[in-house]
């Protein structure tokens, strides 16, 4: 049904249409609304059975999730940015262990210093611990992932994990078709568990591995992950010829058909991007997107197909390595391998910075005349930075550089 | 109070052989149908007071809910000598997650047992005393605090024995570990650190907690039914001497864990909702060099001469235990056990 509504109450909507059994979270922003709305379906009783679980970190929370999902429970939990960073220990050994936990990440910074705005630097910061990973570009892409992201887990016994903008889908109010309870029971079939704890079966998990079997238990772990590969397409097609919409999937496709210029994002921006596209197309510039819906596993072949027309590829992302530059760009590269196709990096949105479709039209006209750097910082004020590593050069205690900056940039607002 | 009234004193260690009890009374060991939930194969070390407990505990906690126990187990010794893969000896649904979110693992799947309508399965949440009281600590706050139903034991050996025996919340002043070298003006732990976790887990007012040692066995089963009897957040504390990180004879883990509470310097007790509801009465007080110079983690204190400073320092810990808990029973010391009063205990126990 078509209600106008706030990103976090669809998302706690789709959640509890897949009929959770146990949930826990701990409370961060920009996740509470999500967890919130849950909780009063289950106090209230409109989602039955379910134990909703308020614990005391998000350590506790991944922690009961393995607990209730090795006992057979479907487990679903939510957080963001420092939040994941405090259960991460907790984050990959759910993978390790195969339990098919569904988390939403409603993607925040990750200080110091404190930042609650969006970018994926969190998420970024478990790529590599066994979830899945779907980015959603909407609130519709964001109810429909998670439908699917159960179905997915429970096939193949892995946790996933599905990524929404902070702020920018969790509390935007938009039109989103929430789908009815009977399709969603259609589509998700009741969970039967890999493994379970069962005293008439009993079985130990998490028992300790040596050198002798690490390498093969490791590389389950990523042939399970290229397993996905193959289901995620399908899975999008089977929820397509029930809820008659397609979602999901590896990637998303925007004006590739012999673009010259294809500009690769995951999540929320890709809206923006697409409107700077209209926009450059309408000049005549052969101008594409890429959107990454799934991230992990990485989507090789469906990415090197899809920029195989291209003669340079601007990889825009929310994150980056410190040290090193672009990490969805990393991946990029992995895909492209030698081809000759260019390739560059725009960090953007970091902190929840707004990214102006005007600076993007700006940007993409100078990257369609490869007139940009290998590694860029969509808007970044190189007054301050030049002052602050001055000062950092000839101060002996130059104070905290965070505050500094701050204080900088009032300074330079009433100048103004 | 579990503690057996029965007094046979020929073995000099107030062990009461079973057949001299009535069948119910009997041990859980004792029962041809107990459940070997740690069974043979492990690879603990000789004389592993952990190994011991947790056998007894498991079996005590198979029994008390008719063979429906899942068990969760924190990073440590016990996950270590129990799960070599592909090898275990769990006899029982068990699994390890990680060192410091047992209890929370523990509430997941009591949460999933709540919401299968499957309460009759029991949960219980088992961590040597780093992933109890250090670690672990927060979770198992948690857990006590939403008084979720999970019974927790903490197989208390101070220090932590798996990494090579370095300090940990749980470790008595004086001891001599790995980060707490017999060294410098004051060799050992130090004085006025660590933590209580029992008094602690009181402090939540939670349904049950109990303390108990592998010296008396009969006494931890009956702890262990006693915390089954309860829903909600338990918890029990169970002294097991490690030969290794004391430096102690395999031989002695029984003798110190009695000597541990002889001495006062381990008080065994229950509380139920916060407040004390018994002790367990020291029977033959020794003084607490007897439970120290057997271990090679206190021969700092007696060589070259003996340290008699610091030795009253822990004779005072030992008696202000006895205070506080009440430990003496001067009335039942001088009794052989066979008081009505007792038999009365024995029967509706």
């Amino acid at each position: 049904m078509l209600q106008q509504i706030e990103g976090s109450l669809a998302v706690a909507k789709a959640a509890a249409l897949c009929r959770p059994e146990v949930i826990c979270a701990y409370p961060i922003s920009p996740q509470t609304h999500i967890v919130e709305n849950l909780s009063v379906m289950v106090k209230s009783g409109e989602l039955s059975p379910c134990e909703f679980v308020n614990v005391e970190s998000e350590f506790a929370a991944m922690s009961v999730a393995i607990g209730a999902s090795a006992a057979g429970a479907r487990s679903y939990t939510a957080t963001a940015s420092q939040g994941l960073l405090f259960m991460i220990e907790a984050v990959y050994n759910a993978a390790g262990l195969g339990l098919p936990i569904v988390m939403t990440l409603a993607n925040r910074a990750i200080g110091a210093p404190i930042n609650i705005w969006n970018d994926h630097t969190d998420s970024m910061a478990v790529r590599d611990s066994g979830w899945i990973q779907l980015y959603a570009e909407t609130n519709q892409d964001a109810v429909d992932l998670h439908i699917q992201a159960f179905r997915l887990a429970e096939e193949i016994s892995l946790p996933v994990m599905v990524n929404m903008d902070g702020f920018i889908l969790t509390h935007a109010v938009e039109r989103v078709d929430i789908p009815e309870q009977e399709q969603v029971d259609r589509f998700l079939p009741h969970f039967e568990p890999k493994q379970i704890l069962d005293p008439n079966d009993p079985v130990s998990i998490g028992s300790m591995v040596g050198p002798e079997a690490f390498s093969e238990v490791r590389y389950l772990a990523h042939a399970k992950q290229l397993l996905a590969l193959e289901r995620i397409p399908e899975i999008a097609n089977e929820f397509d010829s029930i809820f008659s919409r397609y979602a999901g999937g590896l990637v998303s496709k925007y004006h590739l058909d012999g673009a010259e210029t294809i500009i690769v994002a995951m999540g929320s921006i890709l809206g923006t991007i697409k409107d700077a596209v209209d926009e450059l197309r309408d000049a005549g510039l052969s101008i594409g997107v890429l959107g990454i819906t799934t991230f992990r596993p990485f989507p090789l072949d469906a990415v090197r197909e899809a920029l195989s027309t291209a003669k340079r590829v601007v990889v825009l992302e929310k994150a980056f390595s410190v040290g090193l530059g672009g990490i969805l760009s990393a991946n990029i590269t992995t895909a492209l391998g030698n081809s000759a196709i260019k390739r560059y990096s725009v960090v953007a949105g970091l902190g929840g910075r707004s990214i102006l479709r005007s600076s993007l039209v700006d940007f993409f006209k100078l990257a369609d005349a490869d007139e940009i750097g290998e590694l860029t910082f969509l808007d970044l004020n190189h007054d301050v930075i030049d002052r602050e590593i001055s000062r950092m050069q000839t101060s002996v205690r130059p104070r905290p550089a965070a505050e500094r900056i701050v204080h900088d940039l009032g300074h330079s607002t009433k100048a103004n | 109070m579990g503690y057996q009234p029965v007094k046979f004193y020929q073995t000099g260690s107030f062990v009461v052989g079973n057949r001299l009890l009535e069948a119910q009374d009997r041990t859980v060991q004792a029962d041809m149908k107990r459940t070997n939930s740690l069974t043979l194969g492990h690879r603990a070390c000789q004389g592993c007071g952990e190994a011991l407990g947790a056998r007894y505990a498991i079996d005590a906690a198979m029994r008390a809910t008719d063979g429906k126990v899942i068990a969760a187990n924190a990073t440590g010794c016990l996950e270590v000598f129990t799960t070599p893969f592909p090898e275990t000896s769990w006899q029982i649904p068990w699994i390890h997650s990680l060192f410091g979110n047992v209890a929370a693992v523990g509430t997941g799947i009591a949460a999933a047992m709540k919401v299968k309508g499957r309460t009759d399965i029991r949960v219980v949440a088992q961590a040597g005393d780093g992933g109890t009281v250090d670690i672990g600590f927060g979770v198992l706050s948690g857990m006590f605090e939403r008084n979720d139903d999970v019974l927790f034991i903490c197989y208390d050996n101070e220090a932590y024995m798996n990494t090579g025996v370095q300090r940990s919340g749980a470790t008595p002043p004086a001891a001599k570990t790995s980060t707490t070298e017999a060294v410098g003006a004051h060799p050992g732990a130090d004085f006025g650190k660590g933590k209580n976790l029992p008094l602690i887990a009181m402090a939540h007012e939670i349904p049950y907690v109990a303390t108990a040692t592998v010296a008396e066995l009969h006494d931890l089963e009956y702890k262990v039914e006693k915390a089954m009897s309860f829903r909600g957040a338990r918890y029990l504390h169970v002294l097991v001497p490690c030969p290794l990180g004391w430096g102690s004879a395999p031989s002695d883990t029984i003798r110190l864990s009695r000597l541990a509470k002889e001495s006062g310097l381990f008080p065994v007790f229950e509380a139920e909702y916060g407040e004390v509801t018994g002790s367990s009465k020291i029977r033959s007080q020794v003084p607490v060099e007897e439970y120290l110079r057997p271990q090679r983690r206190y021969q700092h204190l007696f060589r070259p001469s003996a340290n008699t400073e610091v030795i009253a320092q822990l004779q005072a810990i030992a008696d202000k235990n006895i205070r506080r808990f009440d430990l003496l029973d001067t009335q039942s010391q001088s009794t052989s056990g066979n008081s009505l009063a007792d038999q009365e205990a024995l029967q509706t126990r």
